[in-house]
């Protein structure tokens, strides 16, 4: 009998990427975004040239991201959507993917635009290193704000989304975006997000609603559990 | 063929010198004795570790049997703090560090801080350097040891070693005490200083052999003579050894051999290096606007170049730098594991905004007029594309300030302060 003959494993360095397995720092696609970016605002941007603009992040943080769009107000979609980003690559590569989402087949409806998660863009980059996810965060974040200075400037204020920022615990003021901040964090039980937050020690009342919480952050980052 | 690289990172590490390899080789295989045994095999093993400690006690100056190698600068530095404590608990139990130190030793006071030790970090000023004065305040009866880098391996900014080891002999003349100790970690700056344990006046010192072009996996300790130490590491050998274990012959005799030929070229290679940095430097503030240079002007070893080139993120620019073939590392939060902007600049007083933008640049005794020009070609055409891509526009002259933490979207603090807090 011929003896099974193993193939000796591939090592393979740390830096690979775990969804694709490439050995750049990033994903192909990352790369390509991040040395070739699509829809970058090249020149000054005019001001009026735009319907609308958003901005996110801090430069102390280290990621600033604005978005600039033009809106086809009677189709109700996102014609053009250009950007400038402050940040590291998947930063750089995160928001340049969102544009080509968001203006591919003749533009993104704006309700549909709304609800653009970090995840979608992440599938389309080939993902990310687990810890640069937060950057990526930020894209969908802008293109919100944007579309909701469109609003404000075209009175649709019943459509202007507000991003959670609900107080959970009286006691120690922590928010919804604090509990989404530990999660990607790599917090995803209730007990390394109450280490991180003391959240509900002296109030427990809030603990069913966090743990909600979590769960849906965990699957809105990390997937749903097979 | 392999494509040209640029290594603009000797901070980091530096590749073994063919000298170096070549008088380690034998020690792999054909001259693998066990240095304590003592047959022929053996004694020659163990005279070529007396060889090469015979080199490294030379650039020291001190006697072969106060060198120690250790597998790392990080063990030496773990070997001194926690001997030392350990060994003279019942002196005192405060020590004194700069925030600037190394992260082994940083780490190391952390732990011990659990244990009940006191630990005073002096502050270093936004030229990186510490100010004497402020050695002078903070000794106290209890203080067993004072531990301050060489060079820091952020900005390379240069310490006044030998001020504060009149200081504290100052000290321990007028209390009668023979402690604190003095250590200063060596490991950036061996390279380039003086580093002659009578004349500097320490009474511990860390080396490590891999960034001179020695191997990877050595370092070493100077404990002077009569300084009350305890060993980490247990095991065989006389009794008092001060780590255990069977020696890494190959990589001690490349330490020696690393150590020995620094020494002999130290002026000349510091000039050259020097010539070149200054070159880069003096080319960067030319080419690009809006650039900050971090740490002393000139108190700094010469090889080290660590700017903030405003309004971009230091992980861009270093993978963009990557694709052209040229190697340099970040202090940007982006780039670490932990996404922590680097301790030593924050140090500095620099805001978080400039640290991002923080690129280090150290040249090594390879590094030719052509790699500085190349890299003087490339880094203006990178910086420009990365700005395009950038809104940002910050102010060079009002950034002077620590820089508002709570600026995150909503108010929110930074996630690598919020772990503090």
């Amino acid at each position: 009998m011929k003896k099974k003959i193993t193939k000796p494993r591939k090592i393979r360095p740390d830096v690979v990427n775990k969804f694709t397995g490439n050995t750049w720092a990033y994903s192909k696609v990352v790369k390509s975004h991040f040395f070739k970016p699509r829809n970058l605002l090249w020149d000054n941007p005019d001001g009026k040239k735009f319907d609308a603009e958003g901005i996110v992040g801090s430069p102390a943080c280290g990621d600033v991201m604005r978005v600039w769009l033009n809106i086809d107000a009677k189709k109700d979609r996102i014609k053009e959507f250009k950007w400038r980003t402050f940040g590291c690559a998947s930063a750089i590569a995160a928001t340049s993917m969102l544009s080509v989402i968001i203006t591919e087949r003749g533009g993104m409806k704006i309700d549909k635009a709304m609800k653009i998660l970090p995840q979608d863009i992440m599938k389309r980059l080939g993902g990310l290193p687990d810890r640069k996810i937060h950057c990526s965060v930020l894209g969908d974040k802008a293109l919100r704000a944007a579309i909701n200075d469109w609003f404000k400037k075209t009175n649709q204020n019943e459509r202007i989304a507000v991003e959670g920022t609900k107080v959970l615990d009286p006691n120690t003021k922590v928010t919804e975006a604090d509990i989404e901040e530990a999660v990607l964090e790599g917090a995803v039980t209730l007990e390394a997000v109450q280490k991180r937050t003391k959240v509900g020690i002296g109030y427990p009342e809030c603990l069913p609603a966090v743990e909600e919480l979590i769960r849906f952050y965990k699957e809105k980052y990390f997937g749903r559990e097979k | 063929m392999q494509k040209k690289i640029y290594y603009f990172d000797h901070a980091a590490t530096t590749p073994i010198r063919r000298e170096v390899l070549a008088a380690m080789n034998p020690y792999f295989s054909k001259e693998f004795g066990n240095p304590s045994n003592l047959y022929e095999l053996s004694r020659r093993a163990k005279s070529a570790i007396v060889e090469a400690t015979k080199k490294i006690a030379d650039t020291l100056g001190c006697q072969t049997e106060e060198f120690v190698f250790t597998g790392s600068a990080t063990e030496a530095n773990n070997i001194t703090i926690q001997g030392i404590a350990k060994a003279n608990r019942e002196k005192g139990n405060k020590i004194i560090i700069s925030n600037v130190e190394h992260k082994s030793v940083l780490a190391t006071c952390q732990a011990l801080k659990k244990e009940g030790f006191e630990i005073q970090e002096l502050g270093v000023g936004t030229d990186g350097l510490l100010r004497p004065s402020d050695l002078e305040k903070a000794l106290d009866e209890k203080t067993i040891l004072v531990s301050i880098i060489y060079a820091d391996s952020e900005t390379g900014s240069t310490q006044p070693i030998k001020e504060f080891s009149s200081i504290i002999k100052k000290f321990k003349e007028a209390h009668r005490k023979a402690t604190p100790y003095f250590h200063t970690d060596a490991t950036q700056a061996v390279a380039y200083l003086d580093t002659d344990v009578n004349e500097l006046g320490v009474d511990l010192i860390t080396l490590s052999a891999h960034k001179i072009y020695g191997p990877k996996g050595v370092g070493g300790l100077f404990v002077r003579k009569g300084v009350e130490i305890s060993p980490l590491i247990f095991g065989g050998g006389p009794r008092g050894k001060l780590r255990a274990g069977t020696e890494n012959v190959s990589g001690i005799v490349g330490f020696g051999e690393a150590v020995r030929l620094i020494k002999s070229e130290k002026e000349t290679k510091s000039k050259q290096i020097k010539f070149l940095r200054d070159k880069l430097e003096k080319g960067i503030f030319e080419s690009i606007p809006k650039v900050v240079l971090n740490g002393h002007p000139i108190k700094r070893l010469p090889n080290f170049l660590n700017v903030s080139i405003l309004d971009i993120e230091g992980e861009a620019l270093l993978l963009h730098l990557d694709e052209k073939g040229i190697y340099v590392s970040t202090g940007s939060a982006c780039n670490s594991e932990s996404l922590e902007p680097s301790y030593i600049l924050t140090a500095l007083g620099r805001p978080y905004e400039f640290i991002h933008g923080s690129i280090r640049f150290t040249l090594g005794k390879d590094t030719k007029t052509a790699d500085v020009e190349y890299l003087l070609r490339e880094l203006p055409k990178i910086v420009k594309t990365l700005r395009q891509i950038s809104p940002l526009n910050l102010d060079l002259k009002q950034k002077t300030e620590m820089s508002q933490p709570k600026a995150f979207i909503g108010g929110q603090t930074p996630h690598f302060l919020r772990k503090k807090e």
